[in-house]
């Protein structure tokens, strides 16, 4: 039993940091229907951006947290859709997945060559003590990041559900041809998109470092599992998203424990054929009468 | 077919009898890898740029009949048979994996056969007593064909490049037979396609099967051409890359990923100068192909042709006559 809450909760945490890249990515494919290919990239980038703070420039840490979290908006969200996203819309869905993929590959080859090969250790933002609650270890590291992750996601949440602004980006998501008749700007609404995901994985980055080591490599299981809970979830929705993090940390912990180190990895990648075959339409997620 | 159209494929084959002679045979390894490619990226050009759906597991394909094969040939099979049962078991792979995908929505298959892939490779990597797990299989023998021995690399280059016909000619009759308009048909629209009464769904399955089992082919080959393959070679990264070969030579041109896959096997040789920096270099240069030419080289290249050869405008006479009065 005691082992049983020990693996929830750091399945939980683990599942809320994958959720923060499952909602951006979410967004942006419902904002410009582009599918990026890069997402995992996008979280392993900003824990260097951090590193070379700290390390080159001798910032201290929260200072060069917060430099990391507005390069990344500038990079990761107004950059890529000026200089990458923007360019391609026109000519619909593939190129922009091509454009994506090279685009991954380049960040992931440039930290390796630029940085290191090596995994690098990150600065823990939580005191990491222990402390026991019906026999289980809780990590405090663990609950802060849940925590964390869960405040940004209800924050987002409420800022697209309450404020004028989110809710014109909720109607560019839906139809951006009617939002641009009642008065929306959609150019707007769609850069806001990009920002928030490049926000979302600055924060995922700077919250799973710690834990995997920052690594040039960490791009590609981060990237599959933020697809595979925002498609388990519900395409459409942020708690569809929210709901696949947290149902994949929880089965990925589960399964490591119980079943099989070896296959641990196989168990998402189940799960995603299995949703899209009995619920294509996600977990949570509603089908969409968009058609022709 | 016109004459110069079979001219020039008669050139063209001249030109690839010839290219190993007087040559290291590094070289000619090399030369070899690209037509193995050809074959599998030309296998996924049909899903994608004639079908139109995005498939990423085109180098678990590989892997599926690289292994058959080397299991197989291990066992004393000859080659004939086990790339027979390579194609048929990645032709069986693809409809099952495809019929459940197709049924919800089209870029599903994208995530469908991610997971696949990476499915695929856990598979290879664990199962030891079947695959070898991250060890591999080594020493597969080359084939011999009533006498005709494949043992050196260029006598091996000569049996991929005739198998490297036989696959394109195959292509060939497939896009050129109604099943490849309709194929076409589905690409470019749809609903309209629907509309005129064929059955997209089994239609863009039958592309996928056919695609996978060129990937099966490819496969097969590559076995005795490396005589060592582990899962790695077989990973979700090589997907993207024969999908990267297909779209930067021109998805939907025929001989689009003869091109992509001549670009990023022959490429690292010309960026060696670069050393590390290749693959940023490769990646850039993607980035930059796609914002200029989304339809590849091949796109880039026609539409440089159409404006070389559009006719100018020619001025009425009667017009400058009528603006002088």
């Amino acid at each position: 039993m005691a082992e049983f809450l020990q693996i929830m909760i750091s399945g939980l945490a683990a599942g809320a940091v994958y959720a923060l890249a499952a909602v951006g990515f979410t967004l942006l494919w419902q904002a410009s229907q582009a599918i990026n290919f890069a997402q995992g990239e996008f979280v392993m980038l900003p824990a260097f951006f951090v590193l070379i703070g700290t390390g080159y420039f001798g910032l201290p840490l929260w200072v060069a947290i917060l430099l990391a979290i507005v390069i990344s908006i500038l990079v990761l969200g107004i950059a890529f859709k000026k200089l990458v996203v923007e360019p391609m819309l026109p000519h619909g869905t593939l190129p922009l997945v091509i454009a994506t993929i090279a685009l991954g590959l380049l960040m992931k080859e440039s930290v390796k060559e630029f940085y290191s090969a090596q995994g690098q250790p990150f600065p823990p933002l939580f005191p990491q003590t222990v402390f026991e609650v019906f026999g289980a270890a809780i990590s405090v590291q663990d609950v802060c990041n849940l925590l964390v992750s869960l405040l940004v996601i209800l924050g987002l949440q409420m800022f697209l559900q309450r404020s004028r602004t989110g809710r014109s980006m909720q109607a560019t998501a839906q139809n951006p041809a009617v939002a641009e008749i009642l008065g929306v700007d959609v150019k707007k609404m769609v850069m806001y998109t990009f920002i928030i995901n490049g926000f979302l994985a600055a924060i995922a980055s700077i919250l799973i470092s710690p834990f995997y080591l920052a690594k040039f490599s960490n791009g590609e299981t981060l990237g599959l599992i933020a697809f595979i809970a925002a498609i388990v979830g519900g395409f459409n929705q942020i708690r569809g998203a929210l709901v696949g993090g947290l149902l994949i940390g929880v089965l990925d912990n589960l399964a490591a424990a119980y079943v099989s180190a070896q296959y641990r990895a196989a168990v998402p990648l189940i799960l995603l054929i299995v949703i899209i075959m009995v619920r294509p339409q996600g977990l949570v997620g509603t089908t969409e009468g968009r058609a022709v | 077919m016109s004459w110069l159209r079979i001219a020039a494929v008669l050139a063209a084959i001249v030109v690839l009898v010839l290219a190993p002679m007087g040559q290291t045979t590094y070289f000619v390894y090399v030369l070899c890898s690209w037509l193995v490619f050809s074959i599998a990226a030309m296998g996924l050009n049909l899903t994608l740029g004639y079908a139109g759906q995005v498939s990423l597991a085109q180098a678990a394909f590989m892997g599926i009949g690289a292994y058959v094969t080397s299991l197989m040939t291990l066992a004393g099979i000859h080659w004939i048979f086990a790339v027979f049962a390579s194609v048929t078991s990645c032709f069986a792979v693809g409809l099952i994996l495809g019929y459940p995908a197709l049924r919800v929505q089209h870029h599903f298959l994208a995530f469908v056969t991610l997971a696949f892939n990476a499915l695929v490779f856990l598979v290879l990597r664990n199962e030891e007593w079947l695959t070898g797990g991250s060890f591999g299989l080594v020493g597969m023998p080359r084939p011999e064909f009533l006498g005709f021995k494949t043992g050196t690399q260029t006598q091996f280059y000569y049996f991929v490049l005739v198998c490297f016909l036989i696959a394109t000619g195959i292509m060939a009759w497939i896009i050129h037979s109604p099943w490849g308009r309709a194929f076409k048909a589905l690409r470019e629209n749809p609903i309209r396609a629907n509309s005129l009464g064929l059955n997209t769904r089994r239609m863009t399955l039958l592309a996928f099967a056919i695609g996978s089992a060129f990937g099966g082919l490819a496969g097969a080959i590559q076995a005795p051409l490396v005589q060592f393959i582990e899962p790695g070679s077989f990973a979700l990264i090589h997907s993207l890359k024969l999908l990267l070969m297909v779209v930067v030579g021109g998805s939907g041109f025929f001989l689009g990923p003869i091109l992509g896959a001549a670009i990023v096997v022959l490429l690292p040789e010309l960026l060696r100068f670069t050393e590390g920096y290749y693959l940023m270099v490769y990646a850039l240069m993607v980035l930059v192909l796609m914002v200029f030419s989304p339809t590849g080289l091949f796109g880039l290249g026609t539409r440089f042709w159409q404006r070389l050869t559009r006719p100018k405008q020619v001025e009425r006479g009667d017009l400058k006559q009528g603006a002088s009065l």
